[in-house]
């Protein structure tokens, strides 16, 4: 078990390309590294037997929780475009995304 | 010489609708769910995705949902929850969109489209609920691109085929009833134009007679149902050459450019997509029991059709009449309270008033029947009139125009106008006499046996009184006088 590779630089690199997260050769050798420790970490719960625990998707004993459909007041345009360091005419500026 | 081979190709076609449903507020936040107003005026941080904030899900949206999916015949799930899926967009700002993936409210349900005149089901694979993205504009001006949050979190309800769909036809006909059926819900504008219906379409082509599916390509960007027909029937045409020409077909997203007529490639970025979907810990999962289905289903209208086979049956219209008056609940409704309101009027002549001369105004107008002022009392009192004889055809269209307009009883507005059909005799024949001198030649063809010709006359007559004399009457009058009928 603990010496099986579950990760590997390539898939590293693949999830750090999907985040948009640069990453330097040394770094990806580092963050393999570590996420191999933290999955072998949680890896342990795979030699729990769980045959008779019902599957669930979320840990707390809550379920249906609900929002009437009323409106609430939002935040003014001006409020909202302050969270960015650019806006035009009440848009957010961004990278172009489309050639 | 290669020998060659014709091989006839069957589409494959799968689709899948996102739908915005009109909850007043949004899936996840209590921010007004608008369109068309001021960009980013409708926002909060849920919906701007700000850490520390927590999604909490509308009740309606899952009401609509589930009325969508009964509408549907879907299976509804009794253990719903949702699931992020992952990408990076500017429209999306949490990077993460919370939609459904393993337990999606609906599941396994059918259409029932009209093909060719028979009935042919397509099957439903699922319905889920999702939130909607931004608005991205893309301004070469700037260099840069802008985005609009309002519509962000917009309640969405997506509606997959199994790939049932089997020409581009059979497609534009399911989205046709999809929307009829929905539109009936009243959980959606259903406005392409406006996005809060949209339509992506998934071809492939496969050898006649063969049960293997082909590769198929997604097609996006049509922003009209004749949109996605024309941008399926280009995409079937262009798989066929290229397989005709013994080469394969690559999977890719393509977009429709209308302005073209074409589909190009969206070349999509190295990397597949990979949206790690996993269980959305800030949104706890939803037990739907009997009581909600049971709720749902008792605000259920009657669906399309079943209205259709109704009116058939209890106003004795044809199919044809009746599969017109569906397309509009309320105009359906209208017809039906006309017929009710038991004037002796045949519930066919009151089919050809609603779908001449009252379509033809609302279209005009661009409006519905409910949204002017025609009260059920007045157009049948206009539809009397002109059975009678009191107006002529021509007329009651005039007098129609001016009581939508105006709100004004047939008779006052008749009187107002001095629209009343002549029909008294004195009159009348002093007409037909000054028509017969003046038209001579046609007179003597009438006599020498070409009855048609009487036609010209009537129209004649009708020209001098401004289409208020009564036809039927001037008719019998030039018989009279020409023919000693």
């Amino acid at each position: 078990m603990k010496n099986k590779k579950i990760i590997n630089e390539e898939v590293v690199r693949s999830v750090a390309s999907l985040a948009r997260i640069n990453l330097q050769a040394a770094e990806v050798k580092q963050l393999t590294k570590n996420l191999e420790d933290i999955l072998h970490y949680v890896a342990k719960l795979e030699q729990l037997d769980v045959s008779r625990i019902q599957p669930t998707s979320h840990v707390l004993p809550l379920e249906n929780v609900y929002r009437e459909d009323i409106v609430k007041p939002s935040l003014s345009q001006q409020e909202a475009l302050s969270i960015g360091p650019y806006h035009t005419k009440g848009h957010f500026n961004v990278p172009k995304v489309i050639a | 010489m290669r020998p060659s081979i014709s091989i006839e190709f069957e589409p494959v076609i799968g689709l899948e609708v996102h739908l915005q449903l009109n909850t007043k507020t949004k899936i996840f936040c209590g921010c007004a769910n608008t369109f068309g107003r001021e960009p980013n005026s409708h926002t909060c941080p849920v919906c701007l995705g700000l850490p520390g904030t927590l999604p909490v899900l509308n009740k309606k949206a899952l009401e609509y949902a589930i009325k969508i999916a009964l509408a549907l015949h879907c299976e509804v799930n009794p253990l719903i929850k949702f699931d992020r899926k992952n990408y990076y967009y500017p429209d999306l700002p949490k990077g993460y969109q919370i939609s459904q993936y393993d337990l999606p409210i609906a599941q396994h349900g059918l259409l029932v489209i009209s093909s060719g005149g028979q009935a042919k089901k397509i099957r439903i694979r699922r319905g889920h609920l999702e939130e909607d993205a931004g608005k991205l504009i893309h301004d070469d001006s700037l260099g840069c691109s802008l985005v609009d949050y309002n519509r962000t979190g917009t309640p969405l309800m997506e509606i997959v085929t199994e790939p049932d769909l089997h020409s581009s036809q059979e497609a534009y006909d399911y989205l046709h009833i999809l929307k009829l059926t929905l539109q009936y819900l009243d959980v959606s504008d259903c406005d392409m134009e406006k996005g809060s219906l949209r339509c992506d379409a998934n071809v492939s082509l496969r050898e006649k007679g063969s049960t293997t599916l082909g590769t198929k390509t997604e097609l996006k960007n049509m922003n009209s149902f004749k949109a996605v027909k024309t941008a399926l029937d280009f995409e079937i045409r262009r798989h066929q050459e290229v397989l005709q020409n013994g080469e394969r077909v690559v999977q890719e997203t393509r977009l429709w450019n209308e302005t073209k007529g074409t589909t190009f490639s969206m070349r999509s970025k190295e990397e597949a997509h990979d949206y790690r979907y996993f269980p959305e810990p800030d949104l706890v999962p939803f037990v739907v029991d009997k009581k909600m289905i049971d709720a749902a289903r008792q605000t259920l209208p009657e669906m399309p059709d079943v209205k259709l086979q109704r009116l058939i049956r209890d106003y004795q219209i044809p199919d044809y009449d009746a599969g017109i008056l569906i397309q509009d609940p309320a105009l359906a409704d209208f017809f039906e309270q006309c017929a009710k309101a038991n004037k002796g009027i045949e519930s066919k002549k009151i089919c050809n008033w609603i779908q001449g001369a009252l379509l033809q105004e609302l279209n005009a107008r661009k409006k519905s029947v409910t949204t002017i002022s025609l009260t059920v009392q007045n157009f049948t009192d206009l539809i009397l009139k002109v059975e009678n004889g009191a107006l002529s055809n021509l007329a009651g269209k005039d007098v129609l125009k001016y009581i939508i307009d105006s709100g004004k009883s047939v008779d006052a507005v008749i009187q107002e106008k001095g629209l009343a059909q002549v029909s008294d005799d004195q009159t009348l024949d002093g007409i037909v006499e000054n028509v017969i001198k003046e038209n001579e030649k046609v007179v003597q063809q009438v006599k020498e046996g070409k009855a048609s010709a009487i036609g010209f006359l009537v129209g004649q007559a009708m020209k001098k009184t401004e289409g208020k004399a009564n036809p039927k009457k001037i008719g019998d009058l030039f018989r009279r006088r020409l023919l000693n009928e």
